[in-house]
């Protein structure tokens, strides 16, 4: 008989998810729709993302048609009637190319929503292994600073962050980041959900450490470095996995939140979350404006929520990483409601 | 018993006291928010800066700036740099518009969340639970400001069945009062449904696994007695302890929502003061904020120490 390993049986099983897959597929085409941003811009659209066409007027189905009106009304959708040209339309007085700003806008959302999970997975998975496996004052101080954080509204943390950073940039060491830079977005979405996965990770290490495989390593000689690599972070990786979509999908949705409110992404680099908010002041008479950049969010991260839910049906039916994810709680206290 | 709950007052005290010096520590080590010259204004003369410096006190050691801005959160004298209006005033102002925008939101999601989550464990794999499930994920994954405009436009400018936002305290007139808030409370629940859904649906599934389920089926028990009794009954208890953490943080303001329909509550009081990098008003609604949840963990560790005999105190006790 032959032996089907972990990874293969997951990826089996992943395989036959049709729903997972067709979503896994939704998310391809956005970031594909997103990288093609400058192809579109230079072949179809001719313009920029950040170039205004205010006084502008352009040939569209055998007519000319202002950009912008007369009482500062952007132009609608044209679809193909301009040759591509403002495919969605203008995006208010400055009449910027709507197709043009959503594609690149998307490129800034989804590189901010992966590199924030990616830092919040690789701080997350760092802090829970030291401060489980060590225990004793490495583990008091990590926790006690984790509880912190945790106990901040994360919202309002994160608005604050944004603010003050915003303002004033960022310097760590010799290096100096200003405060338009996506760098600042990604450093503070990534680093206040940083408690929601350390605790959780934690809680697991805590658990695996008693597990005979570790004593076993331990009475060979293995070392700490080399337990935690070799021993507790294999068992880890099916958690590690489903968190890091899921911390995707937290980290779009706060970069919508934190661009919405204009203490995340500076101009003139634009988001989702950007769009979102300056639509806001055209809702009742260019509706689409608010509702395309906030289609957009909820496709991209509908695609990384149903694809998380694929994959931790994938490769453990029982994990409760979703309810770590949105609480910080530890698995214990996710089953039970306190650590028994 | 005695001994865990002061331990954990305590820790909350302690947890409490670093989110305040954290918050203290944000807007004062940044560069380029001296207070003073912001309050000054853009065309200020170097001797106003000096005088609002002095005025405030500025220009004395962090430490003490620290200690003299807790000792007037707690008595109440705290004002804000801005509009000089008494912070906790403001705060107490806006606690009913956020305690009824909260508990009725959370009344919503509760209710919704835990039918949805039932149904679909009671149906798992069925048509039913399909739908259901795109609805709660689709809940989950909203951004909540595009919800909140798709409300405004569709609910209030298009249709005009409800209000476009404003508060009106209950007890001034309660139908007044249901009409402002049914639109926010909606918009609020609706990001919570889908997940609690969710949570109750795969804690039921597993607990129909649990050997006490078998154990109370073995005996005879009326399938209706095995599920209510017994199933939903474990599957509650980790909504029980989300259900505080997440109550708590929107006690600390809903900041968009508020914002965007104008409840002129708390959570729009902090996005006022956030605009004007405001540190009184911050610093007290993050303490207010951070109390609750800290609070509400609390009990809830409490509670189940009090329910639960498995509970060591000792450990549980961090």
């Amino acid at each position: 008989m032959a032996v089907v390993g972990p990874w293969r049986l997951a990826w089996r099983r992943l395989r036959r998810n049709r729903v997972a897959l067709g979503f896994l597929g939704l998310f391809v085409a956005i970031v594909v729709f997103c990288l093609a941003a400058p192809l579109w811009a230079s072949e179809v659209a001719h313009t920029g993302p950040n170039k205004t066409h205010t006084l502008e007027k352009i040939q569209a189905g055998g007519e000319v048609r202002e950009v912008v009106n007369r009482e500062g009304r952007p132009i609608g959708p044209q679809w193909l009637e301009a040759d591509g040209k403002f495919f969605l339309g203008a995006d208010g007085r400055l009449g910027r190319d709507e197709m043009v700003r959503l594609m690149y806008g998307g490129r800034t959302s989804l590189e901010i929503g992966f590199a924030a999970a990616l830092l919040t997975t690789l701080l997350g998975t760092l802090l829970g292994l030291l401060a489980g496996y060590y225990g004793g004052w490495p583990d008091t101080l990590i926790s006690r600073a984790l509880d912190v954080i945790w106990a901040f509204p994360v919202t309002l943390l994160a608005i604050s962050l944004g603010l003050v950073l915003a303002v004033g940039g960022l310097q760590i060491g010799p290096l100096h980041l200003s405060g338009s830079s996506l760098w600042i977005t990604i450093l503070i979405i990534g680093g206040v959900y940083v408690p929601y996965m350390a605790r959780p990770i934690r809680g697991e290490v805590l658990a695996l450490r008693e597990r005979e495989f570790v004593e076993a390593a331990e009475a060979q000689g293995a070392g700490p470095g080399r337990i935690m690599l070799t021993e507790l972070l294999p068992n880890l990786s099916s958690t590690i996995i489903v968190f890091f979509a899921l911390n995707v999908a937290n980290a779009m949705l706060l970069e919508a939140l934190l661009s919405f409110l204009g203490v995340g992404v500076q101009p003139p680099n634009g988001s989702w979350g950007t769009m979102l908010s300056s639509g806001l002041d055209l809702l009742t008479s260019a509706p689409l404006l608010t509702y395309l950049p906030g289609a957009m969010i909820l496709l991209t991260v509908l695609a990384v929520n149903v694809f998380a839910d694929g994959l931790r049906d994938a490769l453990d039916p029982r994990s409760k990483v979703r309810i770590e994810a949105h609480s910080g709680l530890t698995k214990a206290e996710s089953v039970e409601g306190i650590a028994p | 018993m005695g001994r865990f709950v002061v331990r954990r007052l305590l820790g909350m005290v302690a947890v409490l006291f670093s989110v305040s010096v954290i918050v203290f520590l944000v807007f004062n080590v940044i560069p380029s928010s001296d207070p003073a010259q912001r309050m000054a204004g853009k065309s200020a003369t170097p001797r106003l800066v000096k005088s609002i410096t002095e005025e405030w006190g500025f220009d004395d050691p962090l430490p003490q700036q620290y200690l003299t801005m807790m000792k007037k959160v707690f008595s109440g004298e705290l004002i804000s740099y801005f509009g000089r209006e008494n912070v906790d005033e403001r705060i107490v102002e806006g606690i009913p518009a956020t305690f009824s925008l909260c508990v009725g939101a959370a009344a919503i999601w509760l209710f919704f969340g835990l039918l949805f989550g039932y149904l679909s464990a009671m149906r798992a794999g069925g048509t039913l639970d399909r739908a259901l499930t795109v609805v709660a994920v689709t809940g989950l994954s909203m951004p909540v400001p595009f919800i909140a405009a798709l409300f405004l436009n569709y609910f209030t400018y298009k249709t005009e069945i409800f209000p476009s936002g404003g508060y009106v305290e209950l007890t001034a007139d309660p139908l007044e009062w249901l009409d402002h808030l049914i639109v926010p409370w909606i918009t609020l629940a609706i990001l919570y449904i889908g997940f609690y859904s969710r949570v109750l649906r795969s804690n039921m599934l597993d607990a129909m696994n649990e050997d006490y389920v078998r154990t109370a089926r073995a005996k005879g028990l009326s399938e209706r007695r095995v599920i209510r009794g017994h199933v939903l009954r474990n599957s509650l208890i980790p909504i029980v302890t989300l259900f505080g953490l997440d109550v708590g943080i929107l006690l600390g303001g809903a900041i968009v929502i508020e914002g965007l329909f104008s409840l002129n509550g708390i959570g729009q009081y902090a996005y006022e003061s956030l605009k004007n990098v405001d540190l009184p008003p911050i610093m007290a609604i993050t303490l207010f904020g951070a109390f609750f949840i800290v609070l509400f963990n609390a009990l809830v560790d409490i509670a189940y120490a009090f329910l639960d005999p498995r509970v060591k105190l000792g450990e549980s006790a961090q």
